[in-house]
């Protein structure tokens, strides 16, 4: 009873109903009324929720991998067959038994029963066989993926972070006076921004900092010419010196979707009771904006950080094949030219993997930062 | 609802944008006799030359075809793929989404499950994997699919966002009072789902539309980018690729691959712009509009004091 009229309260007041049901609601609220128990069911309330959340992420995963199981055998044609050709093709031989039925594993066999097909396939998921590459025969698909993911993790994540950040702060301070200057030129500037095509932009970018300018180099995610190991402080310096381009095409693309989600969140914010009685007070300004203000109108950008990272991923894969950077969105871009199926698919499971590992990241982060949504869950 | 829609003056100058481009897209042959060059017309006194050089207002490509002309007629290309997409990703999104949300129950249970699946797994590398696929099958070397096989493989990877906003507006519908009040008057569901529901979902239908639009044109950009090429139809994404591949980029031909980028940015603004206006529409606090005229409102009643004093 009490926890409905914490919620219902909030949606009355921003409804156009008449003021006086808000007087009508008793003074006391659910979180004063039973401190003590409220703490005490809190903490069993989060393990239930992330129980039921990787319970959720993982029904995920497994609709990946068989979905992942799923496509080549719904394609046209044979892709056993054309996978078979391409070896073929590549190392100029027939190729052996094993290699036949390692590659019907995974790409179907219409001979067998698509049950224990179905398990055969899981089998190699467990063990990270994923096959070999038809491009760069023989070596392994789970060695190119190895060798790709990180560059894709630094990016991606990075990217993610720093775009969050400066568009949340950007769209807390726009919220806040909506309307004013700063906030009538930027809306519809960013506005402008957010529709870019991402690659474009980033060819864009290309094309006056590396072409043009020469501030910075066409491709690569490294200087070829500085011994590869993470410990060496110019390895690590050429990496940001060659990640500089993409990364900041990223943020660029990214920041301005932040930026209008928490504006809006802001502007309703800014008209809360609660802001009013920080004003009232007498407290600085930016201290009512960031300490009370833009604190509880973050929630939405959160969970919208959970929601947005399959696209983020996509853009990633655009970006990456525009400055040839070495991580997954370049390798599916030579894959997919080259029609390299088992590297195309692995690169769609990781994609996956890192999407659903990402979205309980946000999920986590969300259930901490609002106790709420693990007690109405 | 739809009418303060069409009189908020983001949304006018959205359509008008987005009206502008379509009439392009339908009538482009008209504006193509107007330029003067076809597409594909080889101009070969006038290879790769700035805007405003030989008559061509835009500057040519390579091989000499005109830029403008390239333009007019990727209009009706990729409007064509983000249109038939758009179309496909909606009507599914709402068939899903409002059924979901209406009925409830187990049904919404596994329905929303079968949303947030789809909606985890990144869409657009789940539309490159079966356009590979699909592309490849043609045989080696083949690399080009027909734009409505495109648009097909792009639609049906993009309902969920569409079905999971529906589903939450359709919730916000069948708890309001009149809906208890048809179900009252005993009113059959189907009724109620198809003239109830659904005729106060349009609004929000269609502008979601147009972004949908927005985001078949950047998947097909995107995908030709990546080497699955739109076959036998020019687009803007078929211009900026062919642009890259043909050396533009190093070669410093700007005019070749900005002004496609600029004409699918403009197309974007005009989805944001209408998206705004619902925003407002909706919700009654995001009116700057309204804060502007207070703050109008709280100097005039200053100065009138500064005079009484």
């Amino acid at each position: 009873m009490s926890e409905e009229r914490l919620t219902s309260q909030p949606t009355r007041r921003l409804g156009a109903g008449p003021r006086e049901i808000v007087t009508e609601v008793p003074l006391t609220t659910a979180g004063a009324a039973r401190p003590l128990g409220r703490l005490a069911a809190m903490g069993h309330g989060r393990s239930r929720y992330f129980l039921r959340r990787i319970g959720a992420y993982l029904v995920v995963a497994w609709a990946a991998v068989t979905l992942n199981f799923i496509i080549p055998r719904f394609m046209p044609g044979d892709p056993a067959q054309a996978v078979l050709r391409r070896i073929q093709y590549t190392t100029g031989q027939e190729p052996t038994q094993s290699q036949i039925e390692a590659v019907r594993r995974i790409y179907g066999d219409p001979q067998k029963n698509i049950i224990g097909q179905y398990f055969d396939y899981w089998k190699g998921v467990v063990q990270f066989d994923f096959g070999v590459s038809t491009t760069s025969y023989p070596t392994p698909v789970a060695d190119l993926i190895l060798q790709a993911l990180p560059w894709t993790l630094f990016l991606v994540g990075s990217t993610t972070i720093i775009a969050w950040l400066i568009g949340t702060a950007l769209g807390a301070i726009m919220g806040w006076k909506p309307g004013n200057a700063f906030d009538s030129i930027f809306a519809p500037l960013t506005t402008f921004f957010h529709a870019f095509p991402g690659f474009w932009l980033g060819l864009v970018m290309l094309w006056i900092f590396a072409i043009k300018l020469k501030w910075f180099p066409v491709s690569g995610g490294y200087d070829p010419s500085v011994p590869y190991s993470l410990g060496n402080f110019w390895f690590v310096m050429s990496v940001l010196f060659y990640g500089a381009l993409p990364m900041f095409a990223l943020v660029f693309i990214g920041f301005n979707g932040w930026l209008f989600s928490m504006r809006n969140v802001m502007v309703a914010t800014g008209t809360e009771d609660y802001v009013l009685l920080a004003r009232a007070k007498g407290l600085p300004e930016t201290r009512v904006l960031f300490g009370y203000a833009a604190r509880n109108a973050l929630l939405p950008n959160v969970t919208g950080l959970a929601m947005a990272i399959g696209g983020v991923i996509g853009g990633t894969v655009l970006i990456e094949a525009v400055f040839t950077y070495p991580g997954m969105g370049y390798l599916l871009q030579s894959s997919i030219a080259n029609h390299d199926f088992p590297t195309m698919q692995t690169v769609l499971l990781m994609l996956t993997a890192a999407a659903i590992v990402a979205n309980f990241i946000a999920d986590s982060i969300y259930v901490l930062l609002d106790p709420r949504v693990a007690d109405t869950n | 609802m739809f009418e303060g829609f069409l009189r908020n003056r983001r949304v006018q100058t959205g359509l008008a944008i987005f009206g502008f481009f379509v009439f392009v897209a339908v009538f482009g042959d008209l504006l193509l006799k107007l330029v003067g060059f076809g597409p594909l017309d080889v101009d070969y006194d006038a290879l790769h030359t700035p805007p405003g050089h030989g008559g061509h207002l835009l500057g040519t490509t390579i091989s000499g075809q005109d830029v403008l002309a390239q333009l007019i007629s990727g209009a009706r290309g990729s409007m064509a793929v983000g249109t038939l997409s758009a179309l496909l990703a909606i009507g599914l999104g709402a068939l899903i989404g409002v059924s979901s949300g209406f009925f409830g129950g187990i049904y919404d249970t596994i329905m929303n499950g079968i949303t947030n699946v789809f909606m985890t797994m990144p869409s657009f590398a789940l539309t490159l994997i079966a356009a590979g696929y699909i592309s490849a099958a043609g045989g080696p070397g083949s690399n080009a699919m027909g734009w409505a096989l495109m648009a097909f493989l792009i639609g049906i990877f993009e309902w969920p966002g569409m079905a999971r906003y529906l589903r939450a507006q359709t919730l916000t519908l069948r708890g309001r009072d009149w809906a208890m009040a048809t179900k009252l008057l005993g009113e059959s569901r189907w009724r109620m789902v198809f003239s109830e529901v659904f005729p106060h979902l349009l609004g929000i239908v269609s502008a979601t539309f147009l972004r949908a639009i927005m985001a078949g044109i950047l998947a097909e950009a995107g995908l030709n980018f990546l080497g699955v090429s739109t076959g036998g139809v020019i687009s803007w994404g078929t211009m900026i690729t062919n642009a890259q591949t043909q050396g533009a980029l190093t070669l410093g031909w700007w005019w070749w691959f900005i002004t496609p980028g600029l004409a699918i940015a403009f197309i974007g603004t005009a989805a944001a712009l209408v998206n705004f206006g619902l925003d407002e529409v909706t919700n009654p606090k995001l009116r700057t509009g309204n804060t502007r005229a207070v703050n109008k409102f709280n100097k005039a009643q200053r100065k009138a004091a500064a005079v009484a004093d």
